[in-house]
């Protein structure tokens, strides 16, 4: 084959898959402008014939999405900040502080991987009840605050980190919080901002957990919200495609911008420890 | 956690105070808020949009009271309320479908409403439906007041009826039969009736009509495999392979409104909401051209089910009295006329009747017929389940996978499952005198 | 020992968390797993009863169980093959040094994986309904017959599986990309000078030397593609006639719908299992697999 035909045939290729990937998402922008009715027709219709926020502004109006919006930036922002707190500390004490079955611990909290995590639903959900955190937002935020992958992340990248720099400030003085404030969290700015992504994309997406321990209504994230809508409105095609730009704009928007960050968390995470 | 800990530095105790705060800020804004009168009221499906309406008027006349409405999507309703039963987050006061209720009622959610219904006087129980009133006393005692009323029955055009030279709905199965042979030709998508696969009422109503009871026992096992049931079974499975009305379910159905006012559906078995949803979806060209007909019988006029909602008050509630003032508030026939205006949700009080739009209107006639007509379901927590696994098993048949007799035998292993647990708890409390029977 | 203090402060607050709201948990699943905890119990604990591998037993012998692992399999054995080789095609485009745009095209087709399930999956409701949907209007213009996708129990599964693979590629994609550029220039470049065929030196080189990253992202995809669950919820309720009832959703409907947490923490460990034997299962293979490779074939 000639290089020009297999250039054509490689960017063809990447065209089509491309365009595979996009197009839903690009139907679903252009649908949630469109009139009740209008994308149930035959042939089916790309753009609106004359766009309009009207379903947007039944979303907010009607349907509650604002509330949803807010709670789930509550929740997913609450996730990001307590789980990054928890996690640093963690991941740094496994990688740089020493103590009596530092490995024994690290392994069996790697092995602890292989359970998926619905296992610990049923009972978790009857401990919230117990402790009252039934369809409360900590009842989706209390149980995400530590994560193995986000320890397993934070003790990878740290190990990087030169000893030597933490001895010469032992050596003068400065205590173990101090050094991990001073002069251990500004080294790790890359995978702080990497790790962040990761739990708000996580948490912002996360379904199946919030489905169960959010029983009322005005907890919803927008994900509950979105899927307890699609039940009740089946028919509105264009209500419900101006639900799910509500919904995964906002992920998409912060993936766009920080990129770079998120795929080296990816790839960071996938190395075998 | 690390709270127990001697501060040794103040960066550090800084940092403890910052996660405590955090984790406190984070715990307190989900505390219930302390409100004085703050009812949480919930609703099942569209009910909520119409409450809406009438609220204001009870909230000026109680102006220490406000009502916060919440409305749960119907599919998911029975699984919210279970949900926030085993969470300790249920409302004050409810909308509770009566086939839930014994439910409820056996998890001790619910709180009796004898002593307020004596003292009240706008709540009067004998002018309620009697066999709508008694879907609420489970085991001798009340636990909810009736709302309004629900039974399914046959919506149908008159104009379709006519052409095929039939002058009156059916009144027996065999009448219907020939109407929906008449009335159906699938290979221009023209079927006699709608009956969406994955949804139980319409088999159920069918199978109520039987002399059998569906559970046998004081309702330790299931009764499926009775001659009424398999009756009935078979009735229902025909319409399907006589191509007397599409294997699809309520999904895929779409909107069934337009699809009946195009003439794709002859009949449609259903409850009366759909008589305010086809007056406003369908044309007024076309209002003449549908009328609503009591459910043909196996020989004669057929039972229906005696459905509907309650309001019910649940035991953890801290506005008890403030729920029942909301309770007899909505139990008011003028309200109630006003809430079949808005809603046509149909009111449980023959008073109610009287007035209003309700009392010449020729297409609420066939309920008010119906209503005296009607049975329970049966009254056991496990209902609700066994009225699912009947309609997967029923939609097993309706594919051809399963005979009637494999069918019914299926129900009957399955319901016998369900009811395993009611059984020993029956006997078991039977043995233990000590213990509190649970219904 | 100050060190050691405060190293046990730091792990304090991640170890507290994962202990109480994850370890303890599990091991709960395992004692209510062997007990009829249900609405009566929730009620009145005194109506609990221990039952020990009753409900496991039952749950053996209940067909539903049985149809939810199949269809459970069903997704991970056609979608996870499906879906890696999807990636690693995606990958190898990306690493062709003829491409063009390749920023652009990565960000495309990773696009859909920072989407949130629920959202997309609505799209798809929609994008493959029989009547008025897009794939069937494609279908309809090459003439075929319309497919009823999410309708039909043949054709439900097989639709929620494109979908996890639209959904999912991009993810693996990434990680093949990195494997793929960290294998030496040179090893092609020999291979070139020895005439080998492209198909060759993909035989040859690529594949030996993606070989750990496969199994490690063989073994991750299989785990999550166990977990289905938001797919069948949103796209179909587990319908039609049950074909898309995956063993989560069983124990989602068993545990939160019905209120059985025995029985559903039994489907719960059951899947585990299943899960931990099947890792276990690919490792073994691929270790094997290692020894045979050495032969030049």
């Amino acid at each position: 084959m000639s290089p020009r035909l297999m250039k054509a045939l490689i960017n063809g290729l990447l065209i089509g898959a491309a365009a595979v990937a996009l197009f839903p998402l690009l139907w679903m922008l252009s649908v949630s402008f469109m009139a009740p009715g209008e994308a149930s027709a035959l042939p089916p219709s790309l753009l609106p014939k004359h766009s309009s926020w009207a379903n947007y502004r039944e979303l907010f109006v009607h349907a509650g999405m604002g509330r949803y919006l807010l709670n789930s930036l509550l929740v997913a922002g609450a996730i990001t900040a307590l789980s990054l707190v928890f996690n640093l500390m963690a991941g740094y004490a496994f990688a740089k502080l020493r103590f009596a079955g530092r490995e024994r611990l690290f392994q069996a909290l790697l092995g602890a991987l292989v359970i998926p995590a619905q296992v610990a639903m049923l009972p978790l959900f009857l401990l919230l009840k117990y402790i009252g955190l039934i369809n409360s937002y900590a009842g989706v935020v209390v149980p995400a605050m530590a994560t193995v992958f986000g320890i397993f992340l934070v003790r990878q990248y740290t190990r990087s980190i030169p000893d030597e720099l933490l001895e010469a400030a032992r050596i003068d003085g400065a205590g173990e919080w101090r050094i991990f404030a001073q002069i251990v969290l500004p080294l790790l700015k890359p995978i702080v901002v990497t790790l962040a992504i990761f739990t708000f994309l996580a948490a912002w997406n996360d379904f199946m957990w919030p489905l169960i321990v959010l029983t009322g209504q005005e907890h919803y994230t927008l994900p509950i919200g979105l899927a307890s809508l699609a039940r009740e409105h089946a028919q509105d095609s264009e209500l419900m495609m101006a639900g799910s730009v509500v919904t995964v704009l906002p992920v998409l928007l912060l993936f766009l911008a920080m990129q770079r960050y998120y795929l080296q968390g990816l790839l960071l995470g996938s190395v075998k420890g | 956690m690390t709270c127990g800990a001697r501060p040794q530095r103040s960066r550090r105790s800084l940092w403890l105070a910052a996660a405590i705060a955090l984790c406190g800020a984070l715990l307190g804004s989900c505390a219930p808020a302390p409100a004085g009168h703050e009812l949480t009221f919930w609703t099942i499906g569209r009910e909520g949009e119409a409450i809406v309406k009438l609220l204001p008027a009870f909230e000026r006349a109680h102006p220490d009271i406000r009502v916060k409405v919440q409305q749960l999507p119907l599919t998911a309703a029975h699984q919210k309320l279970l949900t926030a039963f085993a969470g300790n987050s249920t409302p004050d006061l409810s909308q509770l479908g009566n086939t839930w209720l014994p439910e409820l009622a056996a998890l001790h959610a619910l709180e009796p409403l004898q002593a307020r219904v004596d003292r009240s006087a706008v709540v009067q129980p004998h002018d309620y439906f009697a066999s709508i009133w008694a879907t609420n006393v489970i085991d001798g005692t009340l636990y909810g007041v009736p709302w309004y009323v629900d039974t399914r029955l046959l919506f149908y055009r008159k104009d379709l009826l006519q052409k095929a030279g039939f002058d009156a709905p059916p009144r027996t199965w065999a009448e219907w039969r020939s109407q929906l042979a008449a009335l159906s030709d699938p290979s221009q998508h023209r079927y006699g009736i709608l009956l969406p696969t994955n949804e139980y009422e319409q088999l159920m109503s069918l199978a109520l009509q039987q002399p059998e009871p569906l559970l046998r026992d004081g309702g330790r096992y299931g009764n499926f495999e009775s001659a009424g049931f398999k009756r009935a079974l078979a009735f229902y499975v025909d319409t399907f392979k006589l191509k007397q009305a599409p294997a699809i379910t309520n999904v895929e159905a779409g909107n069934p409104w337009t699809e009946f006012g195009r003439g794709v559906y002859a009949f449609y078995l259903s409850g009366p909401w759909n008589i305010g949803e086809f007056r406003s979806r369908l044309p007024a060209s076309q209002q003449d051209d549908w009328a609503t007909a009591p459910l043909p019988g196996p020989d004669g006029a057929g039972i229906g089910v005696a459905g509907g909602s309650s309001l019910v008050i649940f035991r953890a509630s801290k506005h008890k009295d403030a729920a029942w003032q909301l309770i007899e508030y909505l139990s008011q026939p003028a309200v109630q006329q006003q809430f079949y205006d808005l809603l046509g949700d149909m009111p449980p009080r023959r008073n109610s009747w009287e007035g209003g739009a309700l009392r010449g209107d020729p297409k609420a006639r066939a309920f008010r017929e119906q209503l005296e007509q009607v049975k329970p379901t049966p009254p056991v927590p496990e209902w609700e389940r066994i009225a699912n696994e009947m309609q997967l098993v029923a939609a097993e048949a309706i594919a051809g996978r399963l005979t009637i007799d494999q069918a019914a035998a299926e129900i009957d292993r399955r319901a016998d499952a369900i009811l395993a647990k009611r059984r020993w708890v029956l006997d078991h409390a039977q043995r233990d005198p000590a213990r509190e029977p649970t219904p | 020992m100050n060190s050691q203090r405060s190293a046990w402060l730091f792990l304090a607050p991640a170890l507290v968390v994962l202990g109480v709201f994850f370890l303890l948990p599990v091991l709960a699943a395992l004692a209510l797993s062997l007990t009829d905890y249900d609405l009566y119990a929730l009620a009145d604990i005194r109506n609990l009863r221990f039952v020990g591998l009753g409900n496991y037993w039952e749950l053996l012998q209940r067909p539903l169980f049985w149809s939810a692992l199949g269809h459970t399999v069903y997704f991970v054995a056609v979608g996870v093959p499906l879906s890696m080789g999807a990636s690693l095609g995606a990958a190898m485009l990306l690493n062709s040094p003829l491409a063009r745009c390749k920023p652009f095209f990565r960000t495309a087709l990773f696009a859909p994986v920072v989407t949130t399930v629920v959202a997309v999956a609505v799209i798809w409701r929609y994008l493959f309904n029989t009547k008025y949907g897009m794939a069937n209007y494609m279908l309809d213009l090459l003439g075929i017959q319309p497919v009823d996708w999410l309708g039909d129990p043949h054709w439900a599964m097989p639709t929620i599986i494109l979908f996890a693979v639209w959904k999912n590629f991009g993810y693996n994609m990434i990680i093949f990309l990195a494997g793929l550029q960290a294998i030496p220039p040179d090893l092609y470049e020999a291979a070139r000078i020895d005439g080998a065929s492209s198909w060759r030196q993909f035989r040859h080189i690529t594949l030996p030397m993606l070989k750990p990253t496969m199994l490690m992202v063989g073994i991750l995809t299989v785990s999550g593609y166990f977990q289905l669950f938001a797919e069948p919820y949103v796209m179909t309720e587990g319908g039609p006639l049950q074909s898309t009832v995956s063993v989560l959703y069983l124990m989602y409907d068993e545990g939160f719908k019905w209120w059985n947490l025995g029985s559903a923490s039994a489907v719960a460990f059951l899947l585990f299992l299943l899960m931990f034997a099947v890792t276990v299962l690919m490792v073994k293979l691929s270790q094997r697999g290692e020894h045979s490779d050495g032969e030049p074939t």
